[in-house]
Order: C-alpha cells, then structure tokens, then sequence
C-alpha cells in the first residue's frame, strides 16, 4: 500500500440542495502527482476546494465526511483552517499575484508565516523562485511589479509564492489552461521537479497533460470518484466502462 | 499562532463594534427626528398641522401651526424645477452616452460632476445677483425673489443628479438592442427613441426621482432666493417659503422644548419621510433593474 | 411628413441644445463668479481679517474656519465610516439584516442637510452641552458625510477582485492578515476618492453649521475646539443677505463666492485625479 499523505473518507459536499460530491473516498500517496479528470461539472474543482478548506469562503456549501491529513481531520470543526492551508497550499486557474513586487509577493506569505530576518526572507525568496524555474527571468528585477510579468510568468511566480511556505500538499485548480503552450511547458517541467518534495494535485481537463505529468489519475464524473489508479492504467486500461468513453474522447 | 489569531479576533470585534456605533448613531438621527416630532402632535392636531393654517408659531396671543402654505411651497418649487430639470437632464443624457463623440464625452462628465460640486450657497448667490434680476427685468417685478427664482435654481441643482442616474441607465441597455435596430434599417434616431428610451424607463424615472429627492431637500438655494413669505404663494411669481427654509430660519431663535421647538422637528420629521420615500421608490426601480439585467 | 432624416436632424440638435444649456449654466456660474469676483481676489483678501463691519478686508478667519471644522469632520467621520465599510464587506454575513443596514444607509445619503444640522443642535449643542462650537459643528458635519464615506469606501472594497483574496488565504493568512496587507492597499485610491470628496462636501455646507458653532463675526480664531468660528458659506450667505448694506458689501460677497467655489472645485479635481490615475 503507498504511503498516503491525505486520506479522503466518505466525503459529500452539498451546495445547498444540489449533491454535488457523491462519498467519495480517495487516497493521495506521497511525493505524487495526482491528476483529477472528468467532464465540465464532474466536481474535481469542489473535491480540491475541499482539502484547503477553501469552501468556507461559502456559506451555502455542507460537507460530511473526513478528509484525514497527518492525524487529523481537516474538515473538522475544531480544526484551524489557517493551519490547513499553511501545509495544503493553492494555485489558481487565473494566475493572481498580488499588486506588489515580485520580491513582495513571496516575501509576504513568509512575514505572516512568522519569518523575520530579512537575509532569511531573501534566501527563502530566491529558493522558491528557482524552484518555479523563475529566478534566471527575474533576478535583476525583484523590485518590479508583479503585473508586469507575462502570464506564464505570473503564473510560475503564484506557485514560488505557494512553494515558500513550505506546504506538504500544493493543490493546482487547471493552472495551465489560461496559458499558452510555451508557458504550459514550462509549468509541467516545474510541476514535475516539485514532486520530489511536495504532493501534487492538480485538476486539468487536459487528458495530454494527466498522461504527461501525473502518476496516478482519478476520472470523477457527476461528482462520484468512478475510477482511481496509476495514469497508464486509467488511460491504457480503464475498468469502468465510463471512463473508457472519456479518455477515449466520446465525450467531453 | 496564537498571536496571530489574536489579532484577527481582535480586528473583527473592532469593526463590528465601530459599524454597530456607526449605524447606532445613524439610526439615532431618525429616533430622535421621531421622538421629538411627534411630541409636537402632543399639542398640535395633525389634521390641522397639514392644513393651510397660517404659519404663525411666534404670534402672541394665538400661534398656529400650519404647514400647508409651506408644503405648497416645496411642491410649487420642487415641480417647477423638475418641469425643466426632467427634458434637460434627459436630453443630455442621450446625448452624452448615445451622440457625443468619445472626446467629448470625456469633457461633458467631468462638467457634470462640477456642476454638481457647486455649493447650494453660491447657486443661492447667484439667484440673489444674477437670475433675481433678470428675472425682475423680464416680468417687471419689484425684484425677482419669488417661486420661479427658487425652481430655476433647484433644477440647476438637481441637473447633475438626474443626467448621472439617466446616463448609468442608458448605459444599460444592451448593446444587442441596437445592434438589432440598426441591421433592421432604422436610423440613430429612430434607435434611440424607439429601442434605446423604452429599454430604460425605469432607470430614467429613478433618475428623475433623485433629481427630485435633490430638490426638495434643498434648504440654502430656497432661503436665499425664494423671498420667504409665509403667505399662500398664487402663482409662480409670488414669494414663497418652503419647509427646509423654515426649519432653516427658526431653528436658531426657539426656545427649547416648546410646541414651536417640537413643530419645527415635525417639519424636519416631514422632510426626512419625503426624501426617504423617493430615495427608497428610486432604489426599488434600479435593483429591479439589476435584477432583470442579471 | 418630414423625412426621417429631417427628424433625426431635428431631434439631435434638440439633444445638443440639452447639453449645451446644462454646460452653460455652469459656464454662467464660473464666468460670472470669476468676473466679478476675481477683482477682488487677491493675497490681501485671502490672509487679512475683515475690517469696517465687513465692508472691507480680507477674509482670512472665514477660511481659516472652514479649514479647521472640515478636516475635523473628515477626522472623525474616516476612522468610523472605513471601519463600518470595512465590517459590512468582509465580514458580515449577507442576512436580511446586513442588507437592511446597507439599504438604510445608503438612503440616509439623501437626507436633507437642514435635518442634520436640527440634530446637532439638539444633540450636541444643547444635548451633549458642546454648545455652540468648533466641536458641535465638526461633529455634524461628520455625520452628514458618514454615509457617503461608508458607502464609497464599500464600493472600493468591493472591486477588490475575489481571486486576490483566495490568494492570500491559500497561502494560510488569516482574514485581518488578509484584508491589512491586500485588500485595503488595493482599494485605497477608491477610499482616497470617497474622503476627498466627502471632504468637499463638508466644506460647502452651511445647513449643517448654521446653529451649530458659526458666526458672522468674531474677532479672534477659534482657540480651542469649544469656541465658535467663521467659516465661508455662511459669510457669503450673510454677506447677500442679511448685511446692512448688501450692495457695498456685493463684491466682497463675489470674491467669497469665488473662494468657496474654488476650493471645493480643487478638492473634487484632486479625487477626479486619484480616481482616474489607478483605474
């Protein structure tokens, strides 16, 4: 059995009425990627939503079940959302650096997350931007704002950012999908580097990216996990009839 | 940790505490207009209170609280500034958002916005020096402080208001509308009045709501120009007194806690009720219009 | 029947007499303002006390006045109207109530000046024993102006985008953490915005300061908090109106106009400004 790093049990999510996550129950092992697939609605966006507590943003949405990290139980009432998202860190779809410098924007996940001395703050900084394959394009330039980066760049820099505070997990909600190929490239070679020290798990609609990236895939569809397993198994040999129509593209 | 969920605890009971302060006074204001109003109908019928008595809170012998005259002088006012404030502020509108090339446009807001930002004192200055006189010289009055004076300056007063909100509703329309009208063949004209203005009825009935709402709150343009006579005005170019500039006037010569001090409170009770009545019917129409839009 | 072209000619033209009557009601307002104010607008006029009952002088105390309670005003309403903005954007939950309040609050915009300045009589001046005072007034004005600066500072809030708050959250911030180092720098020039022009406003009210604190004349600045004070509209209202000689006095009365309409246009064209430069 692989070395599980969060553990999904019987987890259901209601958005008012609407049933939108089906018991699902999932294991992510450690130092993976995880890719989540499904049609346009399936739920991968509300299950990943879900492991950083992001859905207290909403108070229409109920949840039961357990999500199980390192002993604990996320969903739990008693539960620090703020400690969740220290180890469970985010990157969204659309890239969102703060209208500060690039230097800034790392710098401040690592103020609130107690780091003081400045030379601590600065080495932090540029660790996590080689890290994102960010530090050579930016280097003589930390003080400038972080609009003025590309897309992609901007993109690279909201996973340095994530990457500074040290989390175990870093969720990824499509975080290609509003770059181009060049930039997506460059994304997925991070991605990849990453996982020797994080967990990933990313949802992409992008079939091509889960068999490039991720070693283990989940097929979600109408908010049910319908099929889990290593990425060449899921996509070579699918055991659900469901999922065999998806990667197959009978629909979409 | 700790700290840090300290002081995040401890900012949001500051804020609630200062927005619980901040409505509590609010709501003060209305409470107090409230009490104190009502305790003049303590001593004051309201029938009577409403009726064309005569505004006399100061005679010696028999004062009497009637604040007819008065409402009719606000309505003389407040109507006759919409009669001109209402075409105008409308017709700019249109031209502002459907007509006016981009450049222009751009001068023509920032102009309203001026015109908005213009004290009540100094359009009242002028009613005084400038449109008085005119006014004296065309009709051949003894001098020109009368209704008309009054309703002139309220529709200066009110223009702003009403071309922002009719411009925001115009805006509104979508642009498919048009578009529609245009590829049937109609003119720009034709667009307008017959697919553009019946889309957005109701953002230009808040607009002139507002615009009213603006007028009839007025108090410093009215005292100055109007000629405040207590009487009952018969016309336009009669003087007049309207609700704001009596409160405005006595407030500082009543002793406190007489049926006066309590009356004049009534009228500020009256003022406040009718500016809450536009302002919310005027609100209703534009969230309807968001909803809709949506 | 006139050909549609005709009426479309006709109707436009229409349109255009519209807006050129409104830009020339405000073309009459600043021309005639400047004219016959602008002669006597001078150094002199601007840091001398008025002298001969008025009829000559400057207007120094009237300025200094106006100054004084206005930024008071704007210091006690600021504080108090961010922070309520700030309480009913990020925190509180989207109930009947909280609706209600926003509602409520956004009507009591429209109310009329007059009303508030009855209040601060009742209220501060006799109520709370300011009397009549720098204070009193300050305090008027700043409840005339909290809705607009509640309002505006909420509007700013609210155009922060959603994405840069999940940002800050993701990255395990709490919500003070949050909206300390994201959300208010992004919405300042928009507080900024709705300050100044609250600011403006306050400035050109008379309503509000008539029996709350202002005199005609009075011979030396306001020294403490508790005296009384001059201020600009109410001296040029006085000045038109109720003066012993109103015609002597006309041009003093046009150069305060000037004043007062000059300010406030310089204080609203410093929020245009704000405004614009981080849109």
């Amino acid at each position: 059995m692989e070395n599980y790093i969060l553990e999904i049990r019987q987890l259901n999510l209601f958005f008012g009425k609407k049933h939108a996550l089906k018991n699902i129950n999932l294991g992510i092992p450690k130092n993976k990627i995880v890719a989540l697939i499904g049609p346009s609605g399936c739920g991968k966006t509300a299950l990943l939503r879900t492991m950083n507590r992001m859905h207290d943003l909403n108070p229409e949405v109920k949840t039961t079940g357990e999500i199980l990290f390192d002993g604990h139980n996320v969903l739990h009432g008693n539960t620090n959302p703020v400690q969740v998202r220290r180890h469970i860190g985010m990157v969204f779809q659309k890239p969102n650096p703060f209208p500060k410098s690039i230097f800034d924007n790392i710098a401040y996940g690592l103020e609130i997350n107690g780091m003081r001395k400045r030379e601590n703050v600065r080495d932090a900084v540029e660790r996590s931007l080689r890290c994102a394959y960010l530090w050579e394009e930016v280097k003589d330039e930390l003080n400038k704002s972080a609009l003025e980066l590309s897309g992609g760049q901007q993109q690279r820099l909201c996973i340095a950012r994530a990457i500074a505070v040290e989390p175990q997990i870093i969720l990824m909600d499509e975080p290609c999908s509003a770059l181009d190929p060049i930039s997506t490239a460059k994304v997925e070679e991070t991605m990849l580097e990453l996982k020797q020290q994080f967990t990933l798990v990313v949802v992409t609609h992008n079939m091509q990216q889960a068999q490039r990236v991720a070693d283990y895939t989940a097929f979600m569809y109408l908010g049910a996990l319908i099929e889990f397993g290593e990425t060449d198994k899921i996509f070579g040999q699918p055991e659900h009839e469901l999922t065999k129509n998806y990667v197959q593209g009978h629909f979409g | 940790m700790r700290r840090r969920l300290f002081w995040d605890r401890f900012f949001e009971k500051s804020f609630s505490l200062s927005a619980v302060l901040a409505v509590l006074i609010l709501g003060g204001i209305f409470g107090m207009l409230l009490y104190n109003g009502l305790r003049a109908f303590g001593s004051i019928a309201p029938g009577y209170f409403f009726s064309l008595a005569e505004w006399n809170p100061a005679a010696y012998t028999a004062p009497s609280y009637g604040i007819g005259a008065m409402l009719t002088g606000t309505v003389l006012t407040t109507l006759g500034a919409m009669v001109f404030a209402v075409p105008v502020g409308i017709g700019m509108a249109f031209f502002v958002s459907e007509i006016a090339p981009p450049r222009a446009r751009a001068m023509l807001k920032p102009a309203v916005e001026m015109l908005a930002a213009v004290p009540s004192v100094v359009v009242g200055f002028l009613g005084i020096v400038l449109v008085g006189p005119f006014l004296a010289g065309l009709f051949h009055l003894p001098n020109g402080l009368n209704a008309l004076n009054g309703a002139i300056l309220l529709a200066v007063m009110a223009l702003p208001a009403v071309v922002t909100v009719a411009d925001d509703a115009i805006h509104a329309v979508p642009h498919t509308y048009k578009e529609a009208s245009y590829a049937l063949g109609a003119n720009r004209w034709e667009t307008l009045v017959r697919v553009t203005l019946p889309s957005c009825y109701s953002g230009i009935l808040a607009a002139v709501m507002l615009g009213m709402g603006r007028a009839i709150g007025e108090t410093m343009t009215v005292l100055m120009a109007t000629g405040n006579a207590t009487a009952f005005p018969n016309g336009f170019f009669d003087p007049v007194r309207t609700i704001t500039a009596t409160v405005a006037i006595e407030m500082g010569e009543v002793p406190a806690g007489t049926p006066h001090y309590f009356s004049l409170f009534a009228c500020a009770l009256v003022l406040f009720l009718l500016t809450l009545i536009v302002n919310v019917l005027a609100e209703r129409i534009t969230s309807n219009l968001r909803k809709r839009g949506q | 029947m006139m050909a549609k072209k005709h009426i479309q000619l006709f109707g436009i033209a229409s349109l255009v007499t519209c807006a050129a009557i409104v830009v020339g009601f405000l073309g009459l307002i600043l021309f005639d303002l400047a004219w016959k104010g602008g002669i006597v607008l001078n150094w002199e006029f601007l840091v001398r006390y008025p002298k001969k009952g008025m009829t000559e002088g400057g207007i120094f105390p009237a300025v200094f006045g106006t100054a004084v309670v206005t930024l008071l005003a704007t210091a006690l309403a600021a504080p108090l109207g961010i922070a309520c903005a700030v309480w009913l954007q990020e925190y509180a939950p989207d109930t009947p109530l909280t609706r209600l309040v926003r509602a409520s609050i956004r009507n009591l915009a429209g109310v009329p000046s007059i009303v508030y300045g009855l209040f601060g009589l009742a209220v501060f001046v006799e109520g709370m024993g300011m009397g009549m005072s720098v204070l009193a007034s300050g305090c008027t004005l700043a409840l005339l102006t909290l809705p607009s600066v509640i309002t505006t500072t909420e509007e700013a809030l609210r155009n922060v985008p959603r994405l840069l708050r999940e940002g800050a959250l993701a990255l395990g911030a709490t919500r003070w953490e949050t909206i300390r180092a994201i959300v208010l720098p992004a919405a300042v020039p928009g507080i900024l915005t709705g300050i100044i022009l609250a600011l403006s406003r306050a400035a050109g009210e008379t309503a509000p300061i008539l029996f709350t604190g202002v005199a005609f004349y009075s011979r030396y600045l306001p020294a403490s908090v508790f005296d009384e004070f001059m201020a600009l509209p109410y001296h040029l209202y006085i000045l038109s109106t109720q003066h012993h000689d109103p015609v002597a006095v006309r041009p003093l009365a046009y150069g305060t106009a000037l004043v007062l309409l000059a300010l406030v246009l310089m204080l609203n064209s410093v929020a245009f400004v704000v405004r614009a430069r981080h849109r």
